[in-house]
């Protein structure tokens, strides 16, 4: 009855197989075709791009607060990209970089930005929920969308984003336990890029990683350097392979770092210090990518430019769809859509009231 | 006197709650280094510590959990929820606990906190971050609800809020938060809880209103008396306990009232008002009393949320029912 160490079993990976300088672990590079290796780096290119255009457009007033995705495009793509088409992708408020390998349109994106409803409407069966603002609330419906995949006889599964912060949520413990208990196929995708707001990592838990966390609830989790792609998708290809293959959920843990603000309502320069900035540039998970397609022959300076130049086409294109839709928009007033299934009289009524100018309330004069 | 914005004022309150009483401390998301995401606590930390100005983990359940603990072991906590709509990860601590515990305990123990969480549509916002939900907290027995419609109440209310024996949710009207200064006096100016102020006196109408449906709710009376008509305007300033005597005297002098709020129609705090003018001063109605409010639908996202806020002309327009009858 003495006292004695426990010997569960318990590791944690970390995994890096591109290095800042572009150099990779040939031994550990993933089998990928050019042709995805490509579409990788141009979805990373373009949500840096379109982060530009978008704090332009925020700076002058024509669309509200977004969060930029800038620093953590290897580990959106690194990790999306390990999914099937059929498979779902359950995303927070700052997967643009992932939202663009799904093919989400970015004048929809655009027209959210302006603060028009109409900019959440979901392709049909894309296999994905709207963006979801509350931290932390969506990993437990990625595990039920999972589940529910599973009940229904489906082979797809759950891949769910969030930040660093949202593992100090209560919906993380249980979104991680109830995958854990009901077997759920879903891969938890946890962007740890330092910052939730202001609080840095440190701040949010003791755990020296968040990765580790999972051994609590009995399932997988690694960590991995989340400005390398490869290391990114290898990580979540396994995960992906585990969930469909056994029912088990993974978290990966993608260190990485948020170059922007937190919103554009936000002064990082409140809470962090210029040459932490400096120090992650030189991590910058776009420019290690490219020195490694370089050095592979599949990318030059012209290839570079002319998908700069097409980039930018798509993203002033989105932005005249975006702008002329506004227009379209603008006067009309569809409050009261997609409150239910059918509008219920109540709803019909202070519908009709507020179409004449009327409040919604008030008594009838016959 | 100083010239202050509600964000200023809140912030002066604080700190003088801070200096009073060393068992005041501020605990929630981003207070601390950042000075909260509206500067409401900024330079707190400097002056009061980081033991004293927390910056906490990313959890509502946790910052109210906690608080409450807090409160009970004889601290005088003031969480702060970033925004109203984030309230919901939390909301079974004042459901469950502190709305309940002098009660569960027989008056064992108290939780003398004050909850401060922004809420309100206005200022192009993403989704969560406009909603009026002040009665799903009015209607827990045991929590009081006050609501601020200026940096000069906002400021005396918070320290009657921080210093009352029991939990109060103070929601503070972001879309006044910065949109005009007040004079506020040097000398502390304490509220009292529980206690509406009659903002403009009239006899023809009585018009209630809260928040930041305040300004609105003045420009329509002023546009009111252009046609002659005196309209009296209560500001609630507290929705639960509600100040009734105010209201129901007002009422009985002009017979009649329009209820303003931005919270949606069905079962809003102006259902309750209207419930009780009818109880009353039915004796004294000229006119069924008035509501101007939200529709009940989710605020649309920011390019149509003015459609969805009650404006001047939607005011004047209840009003005008309600003179005509
Ligand atoms: C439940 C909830 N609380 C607070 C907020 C306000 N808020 C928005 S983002 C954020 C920080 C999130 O940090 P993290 O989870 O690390 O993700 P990141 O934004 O860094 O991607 C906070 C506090 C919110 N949206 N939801």
């Amino acid at each position: 009855m003495p006292r004695k160490t426990l010997d569960l079993g318990l590791e944690i990976e970390h995994l890096s197989i591109l290095d800042p300088s572009g150099e990779a672990d040939n031994e550990l590079v993933p089998q990928i075709p050019d042709d995805m290796l490509l579409r990788g780096y141009r979805t990373m290119i373009k949500a840096r791009r379109f982060d530009e255009r978008r704090l332009k457009l925020q700076r002058s007033g024509r669309i509200g607060t977004f969060a930029p995705v800038t620093g953590q495009e290897a580990a959106q793509v690194g990790t999306i990209a390990a999914l099937a088409e059929n498979d779902w992708f359950v995303p927070s408020y700052r997967e643009t970089a992932a939202h663009f390998w799904r093919d989400t349109d970015p004048a929809d994106m655009l027209l959210y930005d302006a603060g028009y409803n109409e900019g959440g409407k979901l392709a049909e069966d894309g296999r994905l929920t709207p963006l979801s603002v509350p931290v932390g609330t969506q990993m437990l419906q990625a595990a039920g969308i999972a589940h529910a995949a599973r009940m229904l006889g489906a082979d797809d599964i759950a891949m769910t984003y969030f930040g660093d912060g949202a593992t100090s949520q209560g919906d993380f413990h249980e979104a991680m336990n109830f995958a854990g208990v009901f077997d759920c196929p879903v891969v938890f995708v946890c962007q740890n890029n330092q910052y939730a707001i202001s609080v840095p990592r440190a701040r949010q838990t003791r755990s020296e990683t968040l990765a580790q966390k999972a051994v609590a609830y009995g399932v997988p989790g690694i960590q991995v350097d989340g400005n390398d792609i490869f290391a990114c998708y290898v990580a979540a290809h396994e995960a992906v392979e585990r969930a469909r293959d056994t029912g088990t959920p993974t978290l990966i843990e993608c260190v990485t770092y948020r170059m922007e603000m937190h919103t554009t309502a936000d002064d990082p320069t409140r809470y962090r210090e210029d040459d932490e900035v400096d120090k992650w540039r030189k991590r910058d998970p776009i420019e290690r990518f490219g020195k490694w397609l370089k050095g592979r022959d599949l990318l030059d300076d012209d290839a570079i430019a002319t998908m700069e130049d097409e980039i930018k086409d798509e993203i002033e294109t989105a932005w005249q769809t975006a702008s002329d839709r506004i227009e379209e928009l603008k006067d009309t007033d569809p409050m009261f859509a997609h409150i239910y299934a059918e509008e219920t009289p109540e709803l019909a009524r202070q519908r009709k009231r507020m179409e004449q100018g009327q409040n919604p309330g008030g008594w009838s004069d016959g | 006197m100083a010239e202050l914005t509600m964000v200023e004022a809140i912030n002066l309150a604080l700190r003088e709650e801070m200096q009073r009483d060393e068992r005041v401390v501020l605990l929630g998301e981003d207070v601390g280094v950042d000075g909260g995401i509206f500067r409401v606590t900024k330079d707190l930390i400097e002056e009061f510590g980081e033991a004293r100005v927390m910056d906490t983990p990313l959890a509502e359940s946790g910052i109210l959990g906690f608080a409450i603990g807090m409160a009970m072991r004889g601290m005088i906590p003031v969480p702060e929820l970033q925004f109203s709509g984030f309230a919901y990860e939390g909301f079974h601590q004042l459901e469950s606990h502190a709305s309940r515990m002098r009660w569960r305990s027989q008056g064992g123990l108290s939780v003398p906190m004050t909850v401060r969480m922004p809420y309100g549509a206005g200022v192009r916002a993403l989704e969560h971050h406009s909603e009026s939900r002040e009665v799903f907290y009015a209607h827990m027995p045991g929590l009081k609800i006050v609501v601020p419609s200026g940096p000069r109440n906002a400021r005396s209310l918070l320290l009657a809020a921080i210093r009352d024996p029991d939990p109060v949710v103070f929601f503070e009207p972001k879309a006044s938060y910065r949109a005009f200064r007040e004079e506020v006096p040097d000398d502390e100016e304490i509220a009292e809880i529980g206690k509406a102020v009659t903002v403009r006196e009239g006899g023809d109408i009585t018009i209630v209103a809260y928040g930041a449906m305040l300004p609105r709710t003045i420009e329509a009376a002023e546009a009111l008396a252009k046609d002659s008509v005196s309209a009296e305007v209560i500001d609630l300033l507290t929705i639960s306990p509600l100040d009734w005597p105010t209201v129901t005297a007002s009422v009985r002098k002009t017979g009649r009232c329009v209820v303003v709020h931005e919270a949606p129609l069905s079962y809003g705090p102006g259902a309750e008002i209207v419930a009780r003018v009818m109880e009353d001063s039915f004796l004294s109605l000229e006119a069924p009393v008035g509501r101007v409010a939200g529709p009940d639908v989710h605020v649309p996202y920011f390019a149509r949320e003015q459609r969805y806020l009650p404006d001047c002309a939607r005011i004047l327009g209840v009003c005008k029912s309600v003179l005509d009858y």
